[in-house]
């Protein structure tokens, strides 16, 4: 007998338990966003531990116009609800429906890279804040910058997936989970501005 | 899946350069480790080569071999090279090779993005040492990075770093960090999917529960590293404040970010260490590894409380009394889940049959070493001991007895453990033994003096020392230490190279082993088992071998 | 298994609690019961401490050949009476050094015992449990999976024996890391460069308010010294081992730290923290004398700077190139980055600490800084000789 042989007569069936593990693309992104999450987690704790330090002006509550960063995180919050919709769209196999709410998504999202850089704008014309001006501008533009910067990569995503629709690529059964797991990245987008809307803009507004 | 052809094609009949194409563009998981393998040694010869160079520096007081730039470039990239090109592709390269083997799998869960991984660790560590001819940048300063590895800020300012020494440094390291963060990503996604039937997680062999938590801790260390090195590089390119002391920036935050890496980072060096003795202690004991669950336990502590015990590397920055008392409270607690794995692989030996081949050699006196670096590990916990201790060359002793008395003899016995497995062929023992003699040696002449020289007051990062300091008869010893360690490696090295050509055929079981990889041939074909195995308890093979007396009646 | 019978759960506890009151009587009794327990553990890789320390102490009569000797007289207040105290941690001669000591052997005691035992358990399993050279059978040793009592015992002990170690350091920070200044106190600054020490004496009883010297600290014994570190560019470290432990030395983040000299002699240390090309050559000398003498050290420094009209040639260069750029010489120059030189000559050394101050080494020193300390902050002005003479010359006079 071989080794084979002899574990499958000696040993009891109801030692092989069947595997019921979840797909390896969820558990990847799952960690890829982990891992992203303490990526984060380092320019948020520097931009509490700034907070008030800075040895020059502008601060933060010189120049922050707070009412068109909410219409800002409005869009990008609604951008999370349109996805699940486009998803459920895909489900259903339900093309056109699918590709009205990826445009839509997509389009959220876009509003919110024209707000931040509006707003950046303001900053760097008016206010005369960049990176180097003091602690405020350095801790400022590299957290909501590189939050922007995921957006970007989100988005590109997004439209990608988009135009391979309208290219007729995007198959249901096939393609479904990939586009699931884009949207799980586009939802950790929206969850990190959460936070980065609570540190820079609620908890760094205090005097 | 379709069933793979059990023995791989022949390789003789295949020309040089298609060799070489094909283990390039190779998306297989144990070519791909043993690329990481092979490169990660060869950056410890090179980083050896420093360390040779910074030995004989130190042999004599007030000595001029090198320049204090040059010797100050040596440790820099000795330590950088050691930790990040040496220390976790080696592991991070077992890993690859031995989880999918072990798991009863086919290949890793993303086999291209393992193959990206390989080659941005590879490229990431060519990106440093370009830094030896591209350092001079624009302004003719510069050469290979002079921060030390850990780079406190504000020396890596460009007030006081002038040139691109140290972006090559940020750049070489954050690039092969990327690579190092795809391979955790895919070693979680393989072991959390890919497991065989009946392959529970409580039936899985150590060493793939050891990398399991490596690959957490690889995940949430490494990217506080980079952001880290993010805000250094906008710091020194866009003229950003986050460690500039003159804008009120604190290079203590720096220190704290970098140990929250940094901490981790030592656990994930010695972690796979520990589970590639947790496999062979066993074997060669001929007994079962003793209490699998509170091993299990134990590493996903370690794991846990290895995220809240940074700041024992700043005792002497002068943080408030409480917050040092939390720290070495902390330190000291993870002093426990390590005793208890000690303990544990004591125990699977007693009462063994203990067959002393190299590759046991090496784990025992992985034993022995890393308890002497435990123990002044704990030594250097408590705080004010650690004011008189801490960046003293007692602390380059107690690293060296943790990195390169654990892991490295690890790495060592799991070579010799797994090199006829990954290539058919049994290294040679004779050979063996003089190595483990040679590395047993030259390790304690080196490092064990270096305790001695801490404790009469010299301090790490010197590039020489005054006489009548009582220093010189310790630096002596410890470089003499060093021509053993030379022996011991081209000894390795010859061995590796002679059992290639004409070593002595291992078949697929050599050591009479209980896990999954030695259920396939040796070298493994290219899809790893004929037919997917199944596994009843963690070790399968034991149950094979005895049916009358299998381990899964004891679960 | 057999060691069911031998380690029951209530034994262990019993065991423990024992050790845990044992452990706890000895710390908190006298220093005398530290001695105690440092006898009990004089084993293994203690002896060895204990072979290769001694081995050490002649040293200690050699180090004459570290710079000390130089000045002529004994009584000058310049020269430190009594020995050259060596960085050796184990010999302490202040309150702080001392705590970390004793401290110090209970901690290697209690490492140095679970060393013997855990080395003890490897070597008993290595010799007799290894394979009989002629035993050839197949038969498998008894499998053994685990004993819970045995591994609660493994788990238990480990635990008491940190929470013994985190009473005992927890209790000696609280001693060690003091918040304000002992009473009575001498206030210095020590301010660290790359890669020298400057120490401003900021004390009420300093006449005149303010004393600024360079490498040498001069302290009165058995009167704490209170030091406020600060730093002008990167991260050092102020350590002097037989006085107190290690304190980082910050930009941007003052630190404190205090010693009391016990003993008159020349301490030795040197910076700790990696600092840059000479951080090797960035050492620390702390002199301890009687009050008395202290007191005639600070008078010297607070008289008015020499002018001697001989050497006005090496004084007018000396103003004239780049050395008033950075080095203070009263009532001539005011410099901020290099060392105060307005007493230069009550100094033993030059460069911090690297080398004696004698005219032919400060000659050479000013000629080529490079060549004594390569990668010093001091540049070459490319002197000629004559040049060189006078500004030595002039150099020599500032008392």
């Amino acid at each position: 007998m071989t080794p084979q042989e002899i574990s499958m007569t000696s040993i009891p069936h109801t030692h092989l338990i069947p595997s019921s593990a979840p797909s390896r693309g969820k558990v990847g992104m799952a960690c890829l966003i982990f891992a992203e999450c303490w990526f984060f987690a380092g320019f948020i704790v520097a931009y509490l531990f700034y907070i008030g330090k800075s040895s020059s002006g502008p601060l933060p509550r010189e120049v922050i116009d707070i009412k068109p960063v909410l219409v800002n995180s409005a869009a990008l919050i609604a951008s999370s609800f349109t996805v699940i919709a486009a998803l459920r769209g895909l489900a259903r196999s339900n093309m056109g429906s699918f590709r009205f709410w990826m445009l839509l998504t997509i389009v959220l999202g876009g509003y919110f890279i024209y707000g931040t850089a509006m707003e950046w704008k303001g900053f760097i014309v008016d206010h005369h804040l960049t990176i180097s001006t003091n602690l405020f501008g350095t801790t400022y533009y590299s957290l909501v910058g590189f939050h922007a910067f995921h957006v970007i990569v989100g988005l590109c995503l997004l439209t990608a997936i988009l135009v391979l629709s309208l290219m007729g690529h995007i198959h249901v059964v096939r393609d479904h989970l990939r586009v699931e797991l884009v949207s799980w990245y586009w939802h950790f987008v929206d969850a990190v501005w959460i936070v980065v809307f609570t540190t820079v803009y609620i908890v760094g507004m205090r005097p | 899946m379709t069933t793979a052809p059990i023995h791989p094609t022949s390789e003789t009949s295949i020309g040089f350069g298609s060799r070489v194409h094909s283990w390039v563009i190779s998306v297989d998981h144990k070519k791909l480790g043993m690329m990481y393998i092979g490169v990660g040694l060869l950056f410890f010869v090179i980083g050896g080569l420093e360390a040779t160079l910074m030995r004989l520096q130190l042999l004599k007081p007030l000595n001029d071999v090198l320049t204090p730039h040059g010797f100050n470039q040596m440790f820099t990239m000795h330590g950088t090279t050691m930790v990040f090109l040496v220390g976790m592709p080696v592991l991070l390269g077992f890993g690859n090779y031995l989880i999918p083997l072990m798991i009863g799998a086919r290949d890793m869960a993303f086999p291209r993005l393992n193959a990206f991984g390989l080659w941005l660790f590879i490229f990431g560590g060519l990106l440093l040492y370009y830094s030896f001819i591209g350092g001079d940048g624009l302004y003719g300063m510069g050469g290979a990075p002079d921060v030390g590895w850990f780079a406190y800020s504000p020396l890596t300012s460009k007030a006081f770093s002038v040139g691109h020494a140290t972006d090559y440094w940020i750049l070489g390291i954050m690039v092969s960090g990327f690579g190092s963060m795809t391979t955790a990503i895919n070693f979680m996604a393989t072991i959390v999917c890919m497991r065989c039937p009946g392959m529970t997680f409580m039936r899985m062999p150590l060493f793939v529960w050891l990398m399991f938590t490596v690959g957490i801790l690889v995940l949430l260390a490494l990217p506080v590293l980079t952001g880290a090195q993010v805000m250094l590089l906008f710091d020194r390119f866009l003229g950003a404040h986050f460690f500039d002391p003159q804008q009120q920036g604190s290079v203590i935050f720096w220190q704290h970010l970098f140990w929250f890496f940094g901490h981790p980072e030592v656990y994930i060096l010695i972690l796979p260490a520990f589970g590639m003795i947790c496999e062979i202690i066993p074997v060669f004991s001929r007994k079962v590894i003793f209490g699998y669950p509170l091993m299990v336990a134990a590493t996903l502590s370690i794991a846990f409380i290895s995220l809240g015990v940074w700041v024992h590397h700043m005792f002497s920055v002068g943080l408030p009394p409480w917050l040092n008392s939390i720290f070495a409270a902390s330190t000291f607690l993870i002093a426990v889940p390590t005793g208890m794995k000690m303990f544990n692989w004591i125990g699977t030996m007693w009462g063994g049959n203990i067959r002393f081949t190299v590759s046991m050699m090496f784990a025992t006196g992985f034993l022995v070493m890393f308890l002497f670096g435990g123990l002044t590990g704990i030594m250097l916990a408590v705080v004010p001991f650690d004011w008189q201790l801490s960046d003293s060359y007692f602390v380059v002793g107690h690293f060296h007895y943790v990195l390169f008395g654990g892991t490295m003899l690890a790495v060592f016995s799991a070579v010799f453990y797994w090199f006829p497995k990954a290539t058919g062929r049994l290294l040679s023992e004779p050979m063996g033994k003089w190595t483990f003699w040679m590395f047993m040696i030259g390790l304690t002449l080196t490092f064990f003096p270096m305790h001695l020289s801490g404790v009469l007051g010299m301090p790490r990062r010197v590039y020489t020392y005054q006489p009548g300091r009582g220093f010189e008869l310790w630096n002596l010893i410890s470089s003499s230490g060093v021509p053993f360690q030379i022996v011991g490696v081209l000894l390795l090295v010859t061995n590796i190279i002679k059992s290639l050509i004409n070593g002595r055929v291992a078949g697929p079981d050599p050591w009479d082993a209980w896990t999954l990889e030695w259920a396939t041939s040796s070298p493994p074909p290219s899809e790893n088992f004929p037919k997917i195995p199944t596994c009843t308890s963690p070790r399968p093979l034991w149950d094979r071998k005895h049916p009358e007396d299998p381990d899964c009646f004891y679960e | 298994m057999s060691h069911r019978g031998a380690l029951g759960v209530q034994n262990i506890f019993a065991g423990a609690t024992l050790f845990l009151r044992r452990a706890n009587q000895i710390y908190y009794s006298t220093p005398v019961s530290i001695l105690f327990m440092k006898r009990i553990f004089t084993g293994g890789f203690l002896a060895m401490c204990f072979v290769v320390l001694p081995l050490c102490a002649p040293s200690n009569a050699h180090a004459a050949t570290e710079i000390c000797s130089t000045s002529a007289a004994a009584s000058s207040p310049i020269a430190p009476n009594g020995p050259t105290i060596l960085p050796n941690i184990f010999d302490p001669h202040g309150p702080a050094a001392r705590m970390i000591h004793d401290l110090s052997w209970l901690v290697l005691g209690i490492c140095a015992g679970l060393f013997l035992v855990v080395e003890g358990m490897i070597f008993y399993g290595v010799l007799f449990y290894r394979r009989k050279k002629n035993d050839q059978s197949k038969d498998e040793p008894r499998q053994v999976y685990g004993s819970n009592p045995v591994e609660i015992a493994w788990t238990i002990i480990p635990l008491l024996i940190v929470f013994v170690l985190a009473l005992t350091t927890v209790r000696t920070i609280r001693s060690i890391e003091l918040t304000e200044a002992p009473a009575g106190a001498l206030k210095v600054v020590a301010i660290g460069h790359q890669w020298w020490w400057e120490y401003r004496y900021m004390d009420d009883s300093v006449p005149g308010g303010e004393v600024v010297v360079a490498n040498e600290l001069h302290v009165p014994i058995n009167r704490p010294v209170w030091l406020r570190l600060e730093s002008a560019d990167v991260i050092h470290s102020w350590w002097v081992p037989a006085l107190a432990g290690k304190m980082d030395v910050i930009p941007n983040h003052t630190n404190h730290t205090w010693f009391t000299a016990e003993t008159e002699g020349l301490y030795l240390g040197q910076c700790a923290e990696y600092c840059g090309n000479q951080h090797a050559g960035m050492l620390l000398r702390v002199i301890a004398s009687k009050p008395a003498e202290f007191d005639a050290w600070l008078q010297t420094q607070v008289a008015p700077t020499v002018n001697d009209t001989a050497v006005a040639m090496g004084r007018d260069i000396f103003q004239e190139y780049a050395c008033s750029n950075c080095h203070t010489v009263k009532g001539v120059s005011d410099g901020q980055f290099a060392p105060d030189l307005t007493h230069l000559m009550s100094r033993q050394t030059i460069a911090s600490g690297v080398a004696p101050l004698d005219p032919t080494t400060l000659r050479a020193w000013i000629e080529n800084p490079q060549a004594l300390k390569p990668g010093c902050n001091m540049p070459s002005l490319q002197l000629d000789p004559q040049e060189l003479n006078a500004v030595t010359a002039y150099l020599l006079t500032l008392r």
